[in-house]
């Protein structure tokens, strides 16, 4: 009898604080998502409070738009290259920073500054994607006045009369994006990364290195396997950049929310405020944010999954 | 770290909230903004006698409640305006000038509330077709029928430039006075003209000799706003329905099958454009840039023309050289075009309402009227550095800005050639489809002709839209 009143009064107690949260997630998460669902089956235009039911067209219409497959297929692109590159220059960063350092006698430590290069990688972090779209506007202007091109004239490598127009090349906007976003994030996991790598006890790299290991072989067998757990926690981060990427794309590429040129940069949410707010196909755009909502479900899913491992304990 | 026991580790936990976090960041919520239903609370409005002078019976000393879009023409005008209205009926104005008409306006508008008068533009604005459907828009009929201000002889509705009634109606009443009349073409400096002794171009040939010759001179010939293809395709439209006249026009406008494809003005004007590209007349790197850096770097001479409309010059206002001297050009014209070179695309914008619940709207309609008089149209094309609907609506007396004094005559020139395509209004996926189409261009990707197969079939899937049925010039 005691253990169930125990049982319940814990659970109320819990309960209590959970409520309101709880409320707030239903109210503002989990409601729209109902509504969101409810309107892709209609024609609704978003200016005005009636529309017809129009059931499963709007997902019919979905799988034959060209220009949504290939957005969907940037956000996997990203969604692959993203994660990997800021990963791999941030943990190569954080090893180097960490423990790439090979003087003094038998100490395991950064490189020479590595105090000054922590601080220094993780300035693009503290700056917003607003202020990120114009310095990087900047950065790919593409006349003279770019620093890229400019920089490029003045090597020679590139003629005055035809600067490289890099947000305007079918063939280069999503790689300049690309690069933004890794810029971007490689401080922040590089500080992340930092801080797990000084939990690790400095004796596995003394051993390691009494061993004889080279800083390859420490980063490979020492480091890499007890960082797996943040490396996870990066890709999962990551990814939800990768999805996203309105803000970029809409503000630096050429198109009405972006997505230009000829729609080579697009992605998923700049088609779909398109067509929610530009072209009045508000129910066709919920329709997109369904699909949304289920890639991302699935993706998610399949990334926590596929990056489980043995927990090494030390 | 804790076992891989049953534990709940503070990792698992972050993890399995950003997993969260990427299922809800990129599914947008879509909250519906539902308007409330609105409560009519009205105050005694407050009335004076209706006389000839007083049409609309403002009460003298009264209160006048003003929001006015701040954009691109700021919004000094508007002040002018109201020290000029509360100086002659006693009244005391409040003024708010901003970007978020429907965040500030809304609320009112549902609350029974609204201003008196309201300039319902930009980004934010809240619908006119929404506002006159929901009953909140006062009837302008009314200012149209009372005596003109200029000449009280004449009624408000004769001084308009045409087209001022009909872009302002919504189910057969006048609600919106569109005010601010735009022209639409090229713009070049009138001193770097005259220091390299070229001279304006009338046909395209003239004007690609010109272009030529500035790249000569080390400088672009054309330079355009890359970033958006709007621009450029202004410069399109505008030769087809030069070179086509208003039939090809509105063969676009209603959707016609043979509107780009078959259609020999439409495919001579994009050959016209590309033959700039072609020749390499273009601004280098013009093709990927807004049009701030665009039209700075025209501003700098690094270009001899750049197309926009006439609100360019109020714009560019702090980055134009005192010298600079602005000019406005009518796109030059192809051989054998239906259209003369003084024909220009001019249309009006700036919807000026008064709603229906508005406190003092015997003011608000006094107001629209005053700024249908010569003076108060005159304030704005000094203020605004623009031109308003008043037919020949600016004192000449007045000394206005190199660009605004060079479109008000080239206003005077075409009289009655002006023409406005509608389909920017009717089909925004039609106009963003052509806008692509038109970047490819620009960028060498595409040919003329397929320029014409892509506008064609963003034609025809506007055609098949079940509403098309509903728009329909003649």
């Amino acid at each position: 009898m005691s253990h169930v009143a125990r049982g319940t009064g814990r659970g109320g107690f819990i309960t209590g604080f959970l409520i309101l949260p709880l409320a707030l997630y239903l109210t503002f998460v989990i409601w729209p998502y109902i509504q969101t669902f409810g309107y892709s089956f209609t024609n609704w235009s978003g200016q005005s409070p009636t529309f017809q039911f129009v059931g499963l067209d709007n997902y019919a219409a979905l799988m034959k738009d060209e220009v949504f497959r290939g957005a969907l297929w940037h956000n996997l692109l990203l969604l692959v290259f993203v994660p990997v590159i800021t990963i791999l220059l941030a943990l190569f960063f954080a090893f180097m920073v960490n423990a790439g350092g090979r003087s003094g006698a038998g100490g395991v430590r950064g490189v020479r500054g590595s105090g000054l290069y922590k601080i220094v990688y993780f300035f693009p972090q503290v700056l917003s994607l607003a202020i990120l779209a114009v310095l990087f506007g900047a950065v790919y202007r593409s006349d003279a006045g770019g620093l890229l091109n400019g920089f490029l004239t003045k090597l020679g490598v590139v003629d005055p009369a035809h600067p490289v127009e890099w947000l305007n090349e079918p063939n280069l906007v999503l790689w300049c994006l690309l690069m933004v976003v890794v810029w971007h994030g490689v401080g922040f996991y590089l500080v992340l990364f930092s801080a797990a790598m000084q939990s690790v006890p400095r004796d596995i790299y003394e051993a390691a290195l009494l061993d004889g290991a080279g800083r390859a072989q420490t980063f490979f067998k020492v480091t890499l396997p007890l960082l797996w757990d943040s490396v996870q926690t990066a890709a999962v981060y990551l990814g939800i950049a990768a999805m996203d990427m309105f803000v970029l794309v809409s503000t630096m590429t050429s198109g009405q929310f972006g997505g230009g040129p000829d729609h080579h940069s697009e992605v998923m949410a700049t088609v779909l405020m398109r067509n929610f707010l530009y072209f009045g196909k508000s129910g066709y755009a919920c329709a997109m944010g369904v699909v949304m909502l289920v890639l991302t479900m699935i993706l998610s899913i399949v990334t926590l999954r596929a990056t489980r491992r043995e927990r090494i304990e030390f | 770290m804790g076992s891989t026991g049953e534990g709940f580790g503070r990792r698992d936990l972050i993890k399995r909230s950003a997993a969260l976090g990427l299922i809800s960041v990129p599914t947008m919520s879509f909250l519906s903004a539902c308007a409330s239903g609105g409560d009519t609370t009205t105050k005694g409005p407050a009335k004076g006698a209706v006389s000839k002078e007083n049409p609309f019976g403002v009460a003298k000393g009264g209160k006048m409640d003003v929001v006015v879009f701040k954009g691109g023409f700021g919004d000094d005008y508007a002040k002018a305006w109201e020290a000029a209205f509360d100086k002659k009926w006693g009244t005391t104005s409040t003024h708010l000038g901003t970007q978020e008409i429907t965040g500030k306006l809304q609320p009112r508008f549902n609350g029974g509330n609204p201003p008196d008068v309201i300039d319902d533009s930009g980004a934010q604005q809240i619908k006119v077709d929404v506002l006159a459907k929901g009953g909140q828009l006062a009837d302008l009929t009314q200012v149209l029928d009372a005596p003109s201000l200029d000449d009280p002889a004449k009624k408000v509705r004769d001084m308009l430039i045409p087209g001022t009634v009909e872009q302002g109606t919504q189910g057969g009443k006048f609600v919106a006075l569109y005010y601010v009349y735009t022209v639409f073409g090229f713009w070049y400096s009138g001193k770097l003209f005259k220091e390299k002794g070229w001279s304006e171009p009338k046909t395209w040939d003239e004007f690609l000799a010109v272009c030529a010759k500035a790249k000569e001179a080390g400088i672009g010939g054309l330079a355009h706003q890359g970033k958006y293809p709007y621009y450029i395709n202004v410069v399109i439209m505008d030769l087809i329905a030069k070179k086509g006249g208003l039939d090809a026009m509105k063969a676009i406008d209603n959707l016609e099958p043979n509107a780009f494809e078959g259609n020999p003005a439409a495919l001579a004007a994009v050959e016209a454009v590309y033959e700039v590209v072609e020749k390499g007349l273009l601004m280098p790197g013009t093709n990927g840039l807004t049009h701030t850096e665009s039209q700075t770097a025209w501003n700098q001479y690094k270009a001899a023309f750049i197309p926009s409309g006439s609100w360019l010059e109020n714009e560019q206002l702090k980055q134009t050289p005192e010298d600079f001297d602005m000019k406005f050009l009518p796109v030059p014209v192809l051989a054998d075009s239906k259209l003369p070179f003084e024909a220009i695309r001019a249309g009006a914008g700036e919807p000026f309402i008064v709603p229906e619940k508005a406190a003092n709207k015997a003011g608000g309609l006094e107001f629209l009227r005053s700024m249908l008089s010569r003076e108060w149209s005159t304030v704005f094309a000094q203020q605004a550095n623009s031109l308003t609907v008043v037919k020949d609506g600016v004192d000449p007396g007045v000394k206005l800005r190199p660009g605004t004094q060079s479109a008000v005559a080239a206003v005077k020139a075409a009289g009655t050639n002006t023409f406005n395509y509608l389909y920017p209004d009717w089909y925004s996926e039609m106009d963003t489809e052509i806008q692509n189409a038109s970047n490819e261009l620009m960028a060498q990707r595409i040919q003329p002709k397929e320029w014409i197969k892509r506008a064609q079939a963003a034609v025809d899937k506007a055609a098949k839209d079940p509403n098309a049925k509903n728009n329909r010039r003649s």
